[in-house]
């Protein structure tokens, strides 16, 4: 059997959209493609935001995580979302197929307590194992300047953690609004989330904060990739069963 | 999964009665221990005496923690975790919750007992961790979230107890959960493999944590010029300096290697100990032929001193006892 890929979108944004689709929208386009979208509101400290109720509504909307948080702890913050998002998709897997086994409306809760770890280690061992793309989007509007650093912290801890799964990962990353289109990409698809550095200062910062346009376009990389892996199965590789 | 949910278990009342679903045991709260992220933790009465009990909202993650615990009471011969006793499932207004319960730890925290009976205790509980970590680690586990906040001091003679073992990871894997301070990957000095240079840089940090009681930041970079200064500007830090530097840079292998080293700093310190008593003893010939009164006084200090000194030697000495 092959092994599957986890698909995820992390948006890192600051507070509401306006300008474009609505992100809630695009959000449960992502989510019938197969993938999440986890979002993080890094905040100031004393910052409040607005955005709250749009940042909570793209998580729930895209089958992800959200969470706000202050700058200081985003590193801590991104990759425990990353992670949790993870056991969560799986999660929603098993209780697909527990569901397929033990009846219709049955949950993990009506396994006796003893048989429950036995679903915990499937759910441990998938998310240790299982491959992983995250598509990283970053809004990059005047608000969130002084905060890049931090962001690019996170991404490096973020990869730290990634890596010490057994796994394999794979990133992209995006920002938005870019310097001439309303989505940048930054870096394509690459298993090393490295020297981050060398593209965020350039990095203009801009007014307007099209967080739904970048999930449209989130969608449209994930495709691409997928047509173009399909291509080489298809045509040159045998596919590995592993 | 949100941030901000509230868990609607957080604040059981003093006297509720816990029955389980399934196994039909119950349970009496007497007090709140704690709450954490996934949790919160009971004192409770029973059949079995007081034990604690953590109830939850997610099955998912309390059976997560109950694997663990499991595992860590299959191990032979060393108590590690608290002892597991049973999961199971609370019904309280039509909504199920699940719990688990296992052996109350009557202890104090790490830092509070450090700093009642003195700072040399520090370098005793490091030798007894590093000798259970061994254990765990031949058993194919890493701690993971090793930290003072998860460690109590027990009983008499006192003895290093764990709790919080939700990040016992299996060996080779990702490190489950982590506190920045305590972990390699913050420092930008090492990743989050489940190994067990991973606990023993842990260790190192707590040991760094005795000396800044209120911890610090990662600096931009060079994390580890930095860590070297702050041993270096702390006199608690400073004489065991070689092993910390060993231990931040992963250096150990293996806990028993830095138990051992550690073992040798400190019997190295007691010779020093009582080198200083010869010393002592001079002076007190000196001070007899001038101030008689001031001797008594003193000489009983230098005697409770030794007796400390030597106490403490024995301690250790018994402590090696066991691990060979
Ligand atoms: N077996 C035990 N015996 C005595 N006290 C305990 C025991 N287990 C937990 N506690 C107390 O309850 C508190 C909460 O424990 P818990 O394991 O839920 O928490 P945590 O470390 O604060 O958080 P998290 O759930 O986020 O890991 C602990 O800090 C500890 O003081």
């Amino acid at each position: 059997m092959k092994k599957g890929t986890l698909r995820q979108i992390l948006l890192i944004t600051d507070g509401c959209s306006n300008q474009g689709e609505d992100p809630v929208a695009m959000a449960a386009l992502a989510r019938e493609h197969g993938m999440t979208v986890n979002v993080i509101g890094v905040l100031d400290e004393n910052e409040r935001t607005d955005g709250l109720k749009e940042i909570e509504n793209i998580a729930l909307s895209g089958g992800g995580i959200h969470q706000l948080v202050y700058a200081k702890q985003l590193s801590h913050t991104v990759q425990m979302v990353t992670r949790k998002a993870m056991t969560q998709t799986i999660q929603g897997f098993i209780h697909k197929e527990l569901q397929s086994i033990l009846g219709h409306d049955k949950e993990i809760e009506d396994l006796p307590p003893d048989k429950r770890g036995q679903v915990v280690e499937v759910v441990d061992e998938l998310g240790e194992t299982m491959d992983l793309e995250v598509l990283i989007m970053i809004d990059t509007s005047a608000s969130m300047q002084h905060k890049l650093p931090t962001v690019e912290d996170a991404l490096l801890d973020l990869s730290i953690s990634l890596h010490s799964r057994i796994g394999e990962n794979e990133y992209a990353l995006y920002a938005f609004p870019g310097k001439r289109k309303q989505v940048e990409r930054l870096m394509d698809w690459t298993p090393i989330l490295k020297d981050i550095h060398t593209i965020f200062p350039k990095l203009t910062t801009g007014g307007i904060t099209p967080t739904g346009p970048a999930l449209k376009e989130a969608i449209d990389a994930y495709q691409k990739k997928r047509s173009k892996r399909g291509l080489l199965n298809d045509g040159y590789i045998e596919e590995s069963s592993s | 999964m949100t941030g901000t949910s509230k868990n609607p278990v957080a604040d059981v009342p003093r006297g509720t009665t816990i029955r389980g679903k399934w196994n039909k045991q119950t349970y009496q709260i007497m007090k709140k221990l704690g709450s954490g992220a996934l949790g919160t933790v009971y004192l409770a009465d029973s059949v079995k005496g007081r034990v604690a009990l953590k109830v939850g909202t997610d099955s998912m993650s309390i059976t997560s923690e109950v694997n663990v615990l499991k595992q860590l009471s299959m191990v032979q011969g060393t108590v590690l975790g608290p002892f597991f006793y049973e999961i199971d499932d609370w019904e309280r207004n039509g909504k199920k919750f699940p719990f688990y319960v296992m052996e109350y730890i009557d202890g104090e925290p790490l830092f509070t007992f450090i700093n009642r009976r003195g700072k040399e205790w520090i370098g005793i509980l490091m030798l007894q961790l590093l000798r259970d970590l061994s254990v765990l680690h031949r058993e194919g586990w890493v701690f993971g979230d090793l930290k003072p906040d998860n460690l109590l001091v027990e009983g008499s003679p006192p003895t290093m107890r764990w709790l919080d073992v939700g990040g016992t990871t299996p060996m080779g894997r990702s490190v489950k959960e982590f506190t920045e301070f305590f972990d390699r990957g913050y420092w930008g000095l090492g990743n989050r493999v489940a190994e067990p240079s991973y606990d023993l840089f842990s260790v190192a940090m707590i040991v760094l944590n005795a000396g800044y009681p209120k911890r610090f930041d990662r600096p931009k970079k060079d994390s580890e010029h930095y860590l070297m200064n702050k041993i270096e500007g702390s006199q608690l830090l400073r004489e065991y300096k070689p092993i910390l530097r060993k231990a931040l840079l992963g250096k150990y292998n293996y806990a028993s290697e830095m138990r051992q080293e550690l073992f040798a700093l400190l019997q190295g310190e007691q010779i020093n100990v009582r080198k200083n008593k010869n010393v002592a003893g001079h002076s007190r010939v000196a001070a007899r032929q001038t101030r008689p009164t001031v001797k008594k006084k003193r000489s009983g200090w230098i005697e409770t001193v030794l007796l400390v000194a030597f106490l403490l030697f024995f301690y250790t000495l018994y402590l090696v006892g066991h691990i060979f």
